[in-house]
């Protein structure tokens, strides 16, 4: 993985596969504390706790033809470069919610990356699922609801390509407000 | 226009948007569209996955060709992500290997737009894994 968005859309993918109708994600850049921190939630069906114990090893998975998953080894990895860390709780039949912290200015850290692509890929790829986003830097704060959105344009499909170049430009708009002075994120 | 940066400015341009989606709509039924799903597990991410479907949805849009793009999961094929399957409108789908944005282009080109099957294509014979 090249960046952070890329690990972001992983986790997600899990989500998904866990059938989670809700996902939440959250970025904070906190300059002071030199960390990013980002945090996904669901409300999938979550993860059994033997497996759980096991959801770094990346020879471990819980899919049932194919025996690797490096998805979360992954990311607890490049977490853990920057200084750090990589934690999950589950609960069976209530959600699972991943937290990374990273060094903000560690030399390993990845870029975030494309952001806004890559939120607007997970909105117009999974329109039936209710994303939650937030995210916030010493410039400010940018949320949305992806519920909230369709509602305000009269609930039209967040997948048809007219609809996802405004959103493109909604949610490009609102991250360029957030970019740190000294360029971070 | 204004910039769009709340709530508010997209109610302001929900009109507009649900009239040129109806003038579309009208003229294209959903089974004429190019269905394309992208394989966007962690190998196929890593590959760069991300950057062809965000191609492929860009240069859909701006070529005139009606598609829905999707992501979807492992195919099975980790040895040749990125990997795509394009379902042409009454045809069977078709699989692509090794898929970056050179070959997307190709792939909207000739394939999609001119029905003619381009390199890299794999038996479409997978389950996508997601149990």
């Amino acid at each position: 993985m090249k960046e952070i968005c890329e690990n972001i859309i992983d986790i997600v993918n899990n989500s998904i596969v866990a059938g989670a109708t809700k996902i939440e994600i959250e970025i904070g850049e906190e300059v002071a504390g030199d960390v990013l921190r980002i945090s996904i939630k669901d409300n999938g069906k979550g993860i059994e706790p033997d497996q759980l114990q096991r959801i770094s090893d990346p020879f471990f998975t819980s899919k049932a033809k194919r025996r690797i998953g490096m998805g979360t080894s992954l990311l607890k990895f490049h977490a853990e470069l920057t200084g750090g860390e990589f934690s999950i709780q589950s609960e069976q039949g209530k959600g699972t919610r991943v937290d990374v912290r990273l060094g903000l200015t560690h030399i390993d850290r990845q870029p975030l990356g494309d952001l806004s692509g890559t939120l607007n890929m997970l909105l117009i790829s999974n329109p039936e699922i209710h994303f939650i986003y937030h995210q916030y830097t010493d410039k400010g704060s940018f949320s949305f609801d992806s519920a909230e959105i369709s509602d305000a344009l009269g609930g039209l499909r967040l997948n048809h390509p007219e609809v996802r170049v405004v959103l493109n430009e909604f949610i490009q708009n609102n991250l360029d407000t957030l970019i740190s002075d000294n360029g971070q994120m | 226009m204004a910039k769009i940066t709340s709530l508010n400015d997209l109610r302001k341009i929900k009109d507009e948007l649900q009239q040129k989606i109806r003038l579309r709509e009208n003229a294209d039924s959903p089974e004429a569209m190019v269905q394309i799903r992208v394989g966007m597990a962690t190998s196929g991410i890593a590959s760069g996955a991300k950057e062809v479907f965000i191609f492929l949805v860009d240069e859909l849009e701006k070529r005139n060709v009606d598609a829905v793009v999707t992501q979807t999961g492992d195919m099975g094929y980790s040895y040749a992500e990125p990997t795509i399957e394009v379902i042409l409108p009454g045809k069977d789908p078709v699989v692509f290997g090794w898929v970056d944005v050179e070959k997307a282009d190709e792939i909207i080109e000739k394939y999609i737009r001119g029905g003619e099957l381009v390199e890299g294509i794999i038996p479409a014979n997978y389950n996508t894994i997601d149990d």
